[in-house]
């Protein structure tokens, strides 16, 4: 339909009659409105009608998307209660400024950073190195590729609790494993870096995959006589991995990097279940407590909706310097290349 | 042409696409009305009235047939529920329905632990059961009537079940222990003051068959002597007073001593390295409402089958039980009422108790032959409901304040736990108490 209103009434600016149509000498006035109208509603239709193609998304967004994220900012100026969510008492910044000395949220974003390195960097190493053994030939490589994703399609849930047995104290396989080989028993749960060893390890199973799969993409869109030539020139096979795969691979490697970021920001349900029953405390001392848990916590445990809001803001405003840096790093890393 | 067919094809199913995603979005935002109609049967089908429920964890009422009693009562009714496994997920979305008076189903269950919360601040979205006819106050006991009433005297739930506290303690292993084993002799050894608990404790660590501890864990404990005070957290003009509240802190450096001298676990209950110490018969005693039997039945080998036995806590207390409300809201609440009513009742409740072992709060069951003849697979013939029946007669009428839980957990789960890992007493304490302050900071 659209092509042919493109013929009948090109883009043209406000106002434009349709060209090559002159003003009809014995037409009738009638005639001449008629043509007038529907040319203006064909307009009316080029120009409206995209953005009524694309609003169901962004009705989505402002409802579900903007309206929240406005309406959270609005909150954390407030006290506001989860037993009484309309009943709102203006406190200023009280909310963020009172952030500057809790512990409790310093605490958390310091185990968020940790958590995050701990899990991100093996993370995209063993993903770099799973992707170049599978994108050599291999018998039954389709299999080993949907083995790769088999823990990212698996709930965090389900995968928590099997975790939580792996890594118990008493009973758990891997202090089983350990004691074995002459190790004295771990407490993964209640000391602080074998908790958030334990709870990166989880992170590190789930997301391994999913980075090794965007890396084997990558790697099969590099020219293969980039190999040849560089096989020709007596590269070694890890010669060629340094030398041509991780340059070409650089923008994925910045992707993952990102993204990866972005996700252990939002660490919630692996350190969640990785002791239901002291759930959103993060461990008895709060050792693998996250930011994510922590801004739980105080919206739906305390029910302070007006801390977890402005708890929500920090965090967003964080992820905005964070990406800031990113941003620059890349910028120097493109220059300097 | 066919090009034609096409577009004409394509622009229906954007439009179809635009419609139903905008209904959605509408449907979304809309009030529905209050019925929760969307997700649950509800309201008259085929001239029969649904009563629909929400419930958490086990209440049994289905699985003790007394749905099915009622419908055969009443023939015009039907009933349906729906039940969360675990409270804390089954609690704040109660919360938020409770808030925008929406989505609430005809019965909602509200756990004693939330009773004062939602006592205090939802009071004016639940019908009242005071003036309900065939609700007889006298029928429950005190604490529990009291419990859910506000100070302009509304009654905004009925109770059904209660946890009375005993101490349930494995008898193969007190033999072992040189300890007496029949229940009147174990409940003297600690009779009216929870240290002699401690004393008994000792004795046992003394001669305890290898790899056992006395108790299961701190929280346990605890959660058994502050059950028992008559003033814990709040008092009762409502102020919060746990920190300069002695009961609790005596309570606190009673468990921490327990924890020092290694008469109980280093474990959180329900935790599954927990569920597991039940399986391997770690522990010889536990702070045990009727409900615990359950738990260990649940976790227990079958040869742990009948070792048990249920002894008189140093001092009676209470600890879980629930309540039913009807909220103003839902579409059948006379219905509702009646039924709740007649859920709640002496006789109902002991039926309840012999299928699911939630102990009746209504004390006319405590006479029944469904309780006096009670005994349970892990207790093997000890009758039972006896020992629980006086514990809740003389449990006391406890001030309960709205963020009971918060601070009970707290105190456990970020405090006393610390001490089996080291820490002191006092670092315990300052650090559960800067945690519960956090939390309680509004």
């Amino acid at each position: 339909m659209t092509t042919r209103h493109d013929t009948a009434a090109p883009p043209v600016k406000e106002g434009g009659a349709a060209p090559g149509r002159p003003p009809g000498d014995d037409a009738s006035a009638a005639a001449l409105q008629k043509r007038a109208r529907l040319s203006r509603r064909w307009q009316r239709d080029i120009r409206w009608s995209p953005y009524a193609f694309v609003s169901p998304f962004f009705l989505l967004f402002v409802a579900f998307g903007l309206f929240p994220l406005l309406y959270t900012g609005w909150a954390s100026l407030h006290q506001v209660e989860l037993t009484a969510p309309t009943d709102m008492n203006w406190v200023g910044l009280r909310n963020y400024t009172r952030i500057f000395d809790d512990e409790f949220f310093w605490n958390a974003a310091k185990n968020t950073l940790t958590i995050g390195v701990i899990s991100t960097v093996p993370q995209l190493l063993m993903a770099m190195g799973i992707a170049h053994i599978l994108n050599y030939k291999l018998r039954a490589s389709t299999f080993f590729r949907v083995a790769m994703l088999a823990p990212y399609a698996t709930s965090i849930a389900a995968a928590s609790l099997v975790f939580v047995m792996l890594f118990g104290r008493d009973y758990g396989m891997i202090n089983w494993t350990l004691d074995a080989v002459g190790i004295d028993p771990v407490d993964w749960q209640n000391d602080k870096w074998p908790s958030q060893i334990a709870v990166s390890s989880i992170i590190i199973w789930r997301w391994t995959g999913y980075n090794a799969l965007i890396y084997l993409a990558a790697m099969q869109a590099i020219p293969h006589d980039l190999y040849e030539s560089a096989a020709l020139d007596g590269a070694s096979r890890w010669q060629q991995f340094i030398h041509v795969t991780v340059p070409a691979l650089r923008p994925t490697i910045l992707f993952t990097c990102v993204v990866s970021t972005i996700g252990a920001s939002q660490v919630f349900g692996e350190p969640l279940l990785f002791d239901a029953n002291k759930g959103t405390s993060g461990g008895a001392e709060h050792q693998f407590q996250t930011l994510g848990l922590y801004l739980y916590e105080q919206g739906w445990v305390a029910q302070h909706l007006g801390r977890a809001s402005a708890i929500a803001w920090t965090m967003f405003l964080m992820l905005i310097v964070i990406g800031v840096i990113n941003y620059v790093i890349s910028r120097r890393l493109r220059a300097s290349s | 042409m066919r090009a034609r067919t096409r577009t004409a094809r394509n622009r229906a199913v954007v439009l179809a696409a635009v419609a139903s995603l905008g209904a959605g979005l509408l449907a979304g935002c809309a009030d529905d009305g209050g019925g929760g109609s969307d997700d649950s049967p509800s309201g008259d089908s085929g001239g029969k009235t649904t009563i629909t429920l929400g419930l958490f964890g086990t209440m049994g009422f289905k699985e003790a047939g007394l749905y099915a009693e009622y419908e055969k009562l009443n023939p015009k009714i039907k009933i349906a529920d729906n039940v969360i496994q675990r409270n804390e997920n089954y609690y704040p979305p109660l919360l938020n329905h409770l808030t925008t008076n929406s989505g609430l189903l005809d019965v909602q269950a509200v756990e004693v632990a939330n009773i004062a919360e939602i006592v205090n601040t939802q009071a004016d979205k639940l019908s009242d059961f005071s003036k309900v006819s065939g609700v007889d106050k006298s029928k429950w006991l005190d604490w529990k009537w009291e419990q859910a009433t506000t100070k302009d005297g509304q009654t905004i739930g009925l109770g059904t079940d209660v946890g009375p506290m005993a101490i349930c303690y494995r008898t193969d292993l007190f033999k072992q222990a040189g300890l007496p084993t029949d229940p009147a002799k174990v409940s003297e050894l600690w009779a009216g003051d929870w240290s002699k608990l401690i004393t008994v404790g000792e004795r046992y660590k003394a001669k305890a068959p290898k790899g056992t501890v006395f108790m299961d864990s701190p929280g346990g404990l605890l959660n058994g002597i502050i059950g028992s005070e008559k003033e814990k957290f709040y008092d009762a003009s409502g102020e919060v007073i746990y920190k300069t509240n002695p009961a609790v802190k005596a309570a606190f450096d009673l468990t921490a001593e327990a924890a020092e001298k290694g008469l109980v676990q280093s474990q959180t209950q329900f935790q599954p390295a927990w569920n597991s110490t039940i399986a391997n018969n770690k522990f010889a005693t536990i702070s045990c409402p009727p409900w615990m039997l359950g738990t260990l039945k649940d976790n227990s080998k079958p040869e742990a089958k009948g070792k048990w036995a249920v002894a008189t806590a140093p001092k009676s207390g209470n600890w879980g039980g629930s309540f039913l409300t009807v909220p103003k809201s839902g579409k059948n609440v006379e219905e509702a009422q009646k039924f709740v009513a007649w859920l709640t009742a002496p006789e109902q409740q002991a039926k309840l108790f012999k299928v699911q072992g939630s102990f009746p709060s209504a004390p006319a069951a405590y006479t029944s032959p469904e309780v006096t003849g009670a005994v349970n697979e892990m207790t093997g013939d000890q009758p039972i409901g006896t020992v629980f029946a006086t514990a809740a007669k003389s449990a006391p009428v406890q001030v309960i304040g709205p963020k009971d839980q918060i601070i009970q957990q707290g105190l456990s789960d970020n405090g006393v736990i610390l001490v089996t890992k080291g820490k002191s007493a006092q670092e315990a304490w300052d650090s559960a108490v800067k945690s519960i302050d956090n939390k309680l900071d509004q």
